[in-house]
């Protein structure tokens, strides 16, 4: 079970009180209430109404509960290699985030120990793009990518691209935009487990005669596996599901839609509401089981 | 009772409907009691289908206010950000105006009003200008209030004749036309110094990658159509649309298409991502006076363009009818209806509006695309009625096809 993981993975914490008190209860009805009225209960609609079916004589949009679970089959049927496609472009996305990132996290927060003010201004440049929205600057890369653009025309002048070739509206440039949207989800947790790194652990290693290479491979990077898990999930988590970047208004063409276009489309555009509901359940379930697998996998547990 | 069993009358279609949704409610509702009363109550409070609704109690003579919904660049601006028609209509009547550029889409436009519109309950809009497809289904949902043309003079004096009747609107007792326009070639001049004629001259191998198409189906299928001399005012069915829809297919398929777009394929053309594409007349000259040049140019194909309009509704929670059909009144004074048109470029429907443009600006007078020649009228053509079923199944089969 994933959470399973993440409980055991987390510092360990005071065993609960053998007895139950009142008290307690109290403490607790306000966050349960909460997650009673924001979680489960539209967590509840959307079921129902991924199980709708179209309303007799009905018009665009009306459907009346029912027990229709062939929304699902026909959901799989027609939006599979969707979903594949959506699992693959996050995929990649967050691999090459984790490429991206790690040395970005390792300079930060090993090199630049000695000088706190590199540090924090690393730090701040990481985080600055937030300030501003990330739909802005979806569209400023597109702009810098756009066909008449002085990169594309470098680019095409290197022979790196063919004469005729564009970026925008290709898989390639989903992927993109994935990764540089979430960079900083992926470098901010590897930052936090390489700042508490004990550099002692690469001198001993050091001293036994271990290369560079060895010693990154047998200590630095098992020590830091749980920023990698986190950075990884909070990447391709959301990446999964995103559909900015591949929307044909940003970065995407009609080639490269994602679930989450899908969803949009039945539910914004053709009033589906069923189909658009099966699908993030769908998607919320096949995410939960990647997870819970990754997580298991990475062996988190026997971690920290 | 099958769907051709059902009578013609919306107003009996809605009763019938009505009924049937009420029985399979109660059914349901016996079945979600035990699986619990949360899922009753949800099943009990989300929106079901709908009932008959009726127009709001009018409080226009007390309350002079007026929201309004339109599309971005759809109303005359001026330097300072300020709408000088409407600011005219303000001082003359006494009526604030709330105007905001809510619509960018009708679908999204339409999916975010949607249920309160069905309930009759008031959607923040009192005033709402949506395009023939969507207007059709409003009138066929009893969704918008009936307009009392008795009230505005001018729209019964000025409303261009060919715009009088509408299939889904026959005598307009729902819809006014804000503004029409027509669905056509646009192209870059650079690249296209010979212009097109044709839609088929999309599809050259050559333009790959390099071309839009429109999001709504109408405007897309509607020139396609008409490409393979089909007369989509007339009698056509499934197999015509088919086979328009297959050539939307097989292009995206190709990558042939760049993208579908709305009012955005001006940002495509403008960083050289487009060279072509299929565009709204009033369009492609805003962005020739942005570009300063005479860069881009329009054409209706040969073979049709597509004739669309763009209509006033009232929605049936709006108090402010009165209100609401002062504003159309005044903006079929063919002034007023000219110093629009000169600003936003579509066809005014609005008569007599040619003679007052004179006196502004006797070249946008003499501009096919505002005052278009008897010959693109003739060549331009609006759908036929489509029934719910047809509204619905092209609207997902054109939506499917649009992802390769």
């Amino acid at each position: 079970m994933a959470f399973a993981a993440f409980a055991s993975s987390a510092q360990a914490v005071d065993a609960a009180p053998r007895k139950s008190s009142k008290v307690a209860l109290v403490l607790l009805a306000p966050g349960l209430a909460y997650l009673a009225l924001f979680f489960l209960t539209p967590l509840i609609a959307l079921i129902l109404t991924s199980l709708q079916a179209p309303a007799l004589y009905g018009d665009m949009g009306e459907f009346v509960y029912a027990f229709r679970w062939e929304n699902y089959v026909s959901v799989v049927n027609e939006y599979g290699d969707t979903f594949l496609r959506s699992f693959g472009y996050a995929l990649i996305a967050t691999v090459a985030a984790l490429l991206v990132s790690y040395p970005i996290a390792y300079f930060i927060g090993v090199w630049a120990r000695k000088w706190p003010v590199v540090q924090a201004v690393a730090l701040i440049l990481v985080i600055a793009p937030f300030f501003i929205s990330f739909l802005l600057r979806t569209l400023a890369w597109k702009q810098i990518f756009s066909d008449d653009s002085w990169t594309m025309e470098t680019l095409k002048a290197l022979s790196i691209l063919g004469p005729d070739a564009h970026f925008t509206g290709t898989p390639f440039a989903v992927i993109f935009g994935l990764t540089y949207n979430f960079i900083p989800f992926m470098t901010l947790p590897i930052y936090t487990t390489l700042e508490r790194l004990d550099t002692r652990y690469l001198e001993a290693s050091g001293d036994l005669y271990a290369r560079p290479s060895t010693t990154f491979f047998k200590v630095t990077l098992p020590l830091s596996m749980p920023g990698i898990v986190s950075g990884t999930l909070l990447t391709f988590i959301p990446a999964s599901g995103d559909y900015i970047n591949a929307s044909g208004d940003f970065l995407g063409g009609p080639g490269t839609q994602m679930v989450g276009n899908a969803i949009q489309s039945n539910f914004l555009v053709i009033l589906q509401y069923p189909a658009a509901a099966a699908l993030s359940i769908m998607l919320m379930a096949v995410i939960l089981v990647i997870v819970a697998i990754y997580v298991k996998r990475s062996g988190t547990e026997d971690l920290i | 009772m099958t769907e051709r069993d059902m009578p013609k009358d919306p107003r009996v279609q809605a009763l019938i409907k009505h009924a049937m949704s009420s029985k399979v409610t109660r059914r349901t509702l016996l079945a979600s009691a035990g699986a619990g009363a949360v899922v009753a109550g949800l099943a009990a409070c989300a929106p079901g289908a709908s009932a008959t609704i009726t127009p709001a109690a009018d409080t226009s003579a007390a309350d002079k206010t007026l929201r309004w919904a339109n599309w971005p660049l759809y109303i005359d601006v001026d330097d300072a950000g300020a709408y000088p028609t409407l600011v005219a209509f303000e001082a003359q009547s006494g009526i604030t105006v709330d105007y905001q550029e809510a619509i960018s889409s009708n679908e999204e436009f339409y999916a975010v009003v949607k249920d309160q519109l069905e309930l009759g309950q008031d959607i923040g809009y009192d005033l709402m200008t949506l395009t023939d497809y969507f207007a059709a289904r409003m009138v066929r949902r009893g969704v918008a209030q009936p307009i009392d043309m008795a009230a505005m003079p001018n729209v019964a004096a000025n409303l261009s004749p060919g715009l009088a009747n509408i299939t889904y609107d026959p005598g307009r007792m729902y819809s006014i036309p804000w503004q029409s326009g027509l669905t056509g070639l646009g192209w870059n001049n650079a690249d296209f110094p010979g212009g097109m004629t044709s839609v088929e001259e999309l599809w050259d191998p050559l333009l790959k990658g390099k071309i839009t198409l429109l999001n709504a189906w109408t405007d897309t299928i509607g020139l396609i159509m008409q490409s393979q001399g089909v007369n989509i005012d007339g009698d056509w069915g499934q197999d015509q649309f088919d086979a328009a829809l297959e050539v939307v297919s097989k292009q995206v398929a190709d990558g042939q298409v760049r993208a579908f777009t709305g009012n955005n394929y001006s940002e495509e053309f403008a960083s050289g991502n487009i060279t072509a594409a299929m565009v709204w007349s009033g369009d492609l000259f805003i962005m020739n006076t942005e570009a300063q040049s005479d860069k881009y140019g329009f054409a209706v194909p040969e073979k049709g363009g597509y004739l669309w309009s763009d209509n006033f509704m009232i929605p049936m929670g709006s108090a402010h009818k009165a209100n609401a059909e002062e504003l159309i009144n005044y903006y079929y004074d063919p002034a007023v209806a000219a110093q629009v048109a000169a600003y936003v470029n579509y066809i005014t429907p609005v008569v007599g509006a040619q003679e007052e443009m004179m006196k502004i600006d006797p070249a946008l007078a003499a501009n096919p695309l505002i005052f278009p020649d008897a010959a693109t009228l003739a060549r331009s053509h609006a759908f036929r009625q489509l029934t719910p079923e047809e509204d619905s199944a092209y609207s997902i089969a054109f939506e499917k096809a649009k992802v390769a």
